[in-house]
């Protein structure tokens, strides 16, 4: 019996990653290295404002001061800084009149994602901004969402037809002194999305964002910029996919979200960038910093993410409840399988009076992975009547991998009201056979029994989003029975 | 419809079937008793392709093909049904979703179309009334919260639904009131046509008071060692095991 449990659990190697081909593009790249001269060479690569070129120098020289962060529960191998590619753009220009003048073979790249870029062809009516390495290369609806005074486009041009805006914002919510590699994106970043979504309008279209990294050796660091100004909504969706390597990539990235009064932000991600093989060779190491601030009072941050990529995951989407009767939500599936680690979760800051948070988090582990869930609740003395519920599972396929739970509750205001909820349960075989028996096949009960599981989460999505998050969840998990 | 041969059979390691031979034929009922640790559940497990047990010798024929070559969801597709003596819970997976999912797969190893919501609603309504089942149930997860009487009642319910070719009943009646036991086995004669069979496995002889079965064998340390009409049942349960194990232990 336990030799047919070995096997079952050794069979863990068809999830094959689709995303894995990588495309010839002509690159044009700065060497390989770090250091002062190469921040300069970004800033002037991009033809940067003064101001700009101070941010980045200023966070290098904090980041040359800094230590690579140990708390998490990670195993993270050393980094070697200098043999990283810190910008690789495709040569053709991408500053794009029309489609046609999109390199055909980076066409052909997002098209085989399933991301056309061409807007007659879409029906969807999702806005796209695709990043490919250090580069957005096109942004798609933009002329439609101008007439509504919507700003969407690569953070570059934001940087150049906006710079008050991004001067205004751009650190705001996640200082360039943040962390290790805040700081580190905050002196390389190359590229990213900006939105602002004036007073009063409601985004019409999901707005959205994909990433790909593309060349090798090259690390990715992009950041993206979301205000929505009194009284907006807006909902926004991140996607990230790379080439199947056998070295590591680096991808650390910020995300910012200002929400002003009675403003509502919903932020989509659905991760799967390449994790590596089923030995743990290769894959990407995925360091973000996400944070929103909910700065006027009765404004919304939502982040729903759906974690199924990435051989090391970093991540910690939070919130600050600054304006009165703000709201913030984080839903989370993470999905670990083979050598995978992520130590993921949430922090929930309680400042302004009636305050609320609502964290669930859903972790699912497989093969010999490890996931972790990482949470901060925080309510400060003058939060007063701030509530905070947190509901944190797991589900463990075989006995080789791991879930664990770091719940941190600080609360500093005697009228808190803070609720936590955990469960770990198990796909135990007999449940498996017991869907066997009725007909349905191993991998068709796993994805049934994971589809029930992540339900709560998967509905927040958009649905589009959410069709291809439950596939995404079915492919991640194939042959990963217990 | 089912020949078993010399079956042999063991749980690590352990010979737990040691020759059964039996013979089923489309439009029966058999009933398998025994004490407790006799080989029941093993047989059932056997049958419907449980991979905790290994078969060491013999042959199950199922309607002319090798049965122990199939996977556990091939035979459900080809018409097997086991009712589970502990029905297994399984949280976040609605009975309607699970029951749906199960339809259409074995529809879709026929060669068919899902079935449409409208009727798959229907049938839902009409094997929940034949089985006397409390509607709220179909709404919760699988088995999740269930009583044991409930539990049992879900396995006939699925049953209803799947219409299977051979049902294999594992101790259907264990844990059931008298009217729960009397539902359930009116359940299991409505389902009864002449091209169906199904094997009642049974530790008492009252659940045989409703399901009138044609023949009854009595399973001890792994072997069948008595079969006869259904009055054995009655000479079972007015003798006792121990009058079974006497003879066969001399």
């Amino acid at each position: 019996m336990e030799k047919e449990q070995d096997k079952i659990l050794n069979d863990i190697t068809q999830g094959e990653y689709k995303y894995g081909f990588h495309s010839d593009i002509e690159m044009e790249t700065i060497p390989k290295g770090l250091n002062e001269e190469t921040v300069r060479r970004i800033s002037k690569k991009k033809n940067e404002p003064d101001f700009m070129l101070e941010y980045r120098l200023k966070a290098f020289r904090h980041w040359q001061s800094m230590k690579m962060p140990g708390w998490a529960h990670l195993k993270i191998p050393e980094i070697d800084y200098q043999d990283i590619i810190y910008y690789a753009a495709p040569k053709k220009k991408p500053v794009l009149d029309s489609l046609d003048d999109v390199d055909p073979e980076l066409k052909e790249t997002f098209d085989k994602l399933g991301i056309s870029l061409d807007e007659q062809k879409r029906l969807t009516g999702v806005a796209v901004d695709a990043v490919i390495d250090s580069v957005s290369v096109k942004t798609t609806f933009k002329e439609t969402l101008a007439e509504l005074g919507i700003i969407f486009c690569s953070f570059s041009e934001a940087v150049q037809e906006h710079p008050d805006l991004i001067k205004k914002y751009m650190g705001s919510v996640v200082p360039y002194s943040d962390n290790f590699f805040a700081t580190l994106n905050s002196a390389v970043f190359s590229d990213g999305s900006f939105c602002y979504i004036p007073k009063g309008v409601r985004c019409p279209m999901e707005l959205s964002t994909y990433f790909r990294i593309n060349a090798a050796n090259t690390g990715q660091f992009e950041r993206t910029l979301i205000v929505a100004d009194e009284g907006s909504y807006v909902s926004y969706l991140e996607g990230c996919t790379a080439p199947q390597r056998d070295e590591n990539q680096l991808h650390a990235a910020i995300v910012e979200i200002v929400a002003m009064e009675n403003a509502e932000v919903k932020y989509s991600t659905v991760q799967n960038w390449y994790p590596g093989n089923k030995d743990g060779i290769g894959g990407i190491y995925n360091f973000v910093t996400k944070r929103g601030i909910c700065k006027g009072d009765n404004s919304k941050i939502s982040w729903t993410q759906v974690e199924t990529g990435s051989a090391i995951t970093w991540k910690y989407p939070s919130c600050i409840l600054k304006g009165n009767n703000s709201v913030g939500e984080f839903f989370s599936v993470a999905v670990t399988n083979n050598h995978q680690q992520a130590d993921t979760g949430t922090k929930m800051i309680h400042v302004g009076k009636n305050t609320k948070s609502i964290i669930v988090s859903k972790g699912i582990s497989a093969g010999k992975s490890n996931n972790s869930y990482r949470g901060l609740v925080k309510v400060l003395k003058n939060a007063e009547n701030a509530r905070n519920f947190s509901q944190c599972d797991s589900l463990l396929l075989g006995d080789r991998c791991g879930a664990h739970t770091f719940p941190q509750i600080e609360a500093d205001n005697p009228g808190a009201i803070i609720e936590h909820e955990a469960t770990t349960s198990k796909i135990g075989e007999d449940q498996i056979f017991y869907c066997n028996q009725r007909g349905i096949s191993t991998e068709d009960a796993i994805a049934l029994i994971v589809n029930g599981y992540t339900r709560e989460v998967l509905n927040k999505l958009p649905m589009e989003f959410a069709v291809e998050a439950q596939k995404l969840l079915q492919i991640s998990l194939e042959g990963s029975v217990g | 419809m089912l020949i078993i041969k010399d079956l042999h059979a063991e749980i690590d390691g352990k010979e737990i079937l040691s020759g059964i031979n039996l013979e089923l034929k489309a439009g029966e009922i058999h009933a398998i008793m025994g004490p407790n640790g006799s080989g029941k559940s093993t047989l059932a497990a056997v049958l419907s392709g449980r991979d905790l047990v290994s078969v060491t010798k013999g042959t199950v024929l199922y309607k002319g093909n090798n049965l122990l070559e199939m996977s556990p969801e091939k035979r459900a597709h080809a018409g097997i049904f086991l009712g589970f003596q502990y029905p297994i819970e399984i949280p976040g997976v609605s009975m309607i979703n699970f029951m749906k999912t199960a339809i259409n797969e074995q529809r879709k190893a026929k060669g068919l179309e899902p079935i449409k919501p409208s009727d798959f609603l229907k049938l839902m309504r009409d094997k929940k009334a034949l089985v006397d089942m409390d509607s709220s149930l179909t709404s919760r997860s699988v088995n999740e919260g269930f009583s044991g009487g409930e539990k049992k009642r879900n396995e006939i319910f699925q049953m209803a639904m799947l219409e299977p070719v051979l049902a294999i009943l594992d101790e259907t009646d264990s844990g059931l009131d008298i009217d729960a036991l009397r539902t359930v086995a009116n359940g299991v004669n409505k389902l009864k046509t002449p091209e169906n069979a199904c094997i009642v496995i049974t530790h008492y002889q009252r659940l045989l008071d409703y399901i009138i079965p044609d023949r009854v064998h009595v399973l001890y340390k792994g072997k069948i060692v008595k079969s006869s009409g259904k009055e054995l049942a009655l000479e079972l349960e007015e003798k006792g095991y121990d009058w079974i194990k006497k003879e066969n232990d001399k």
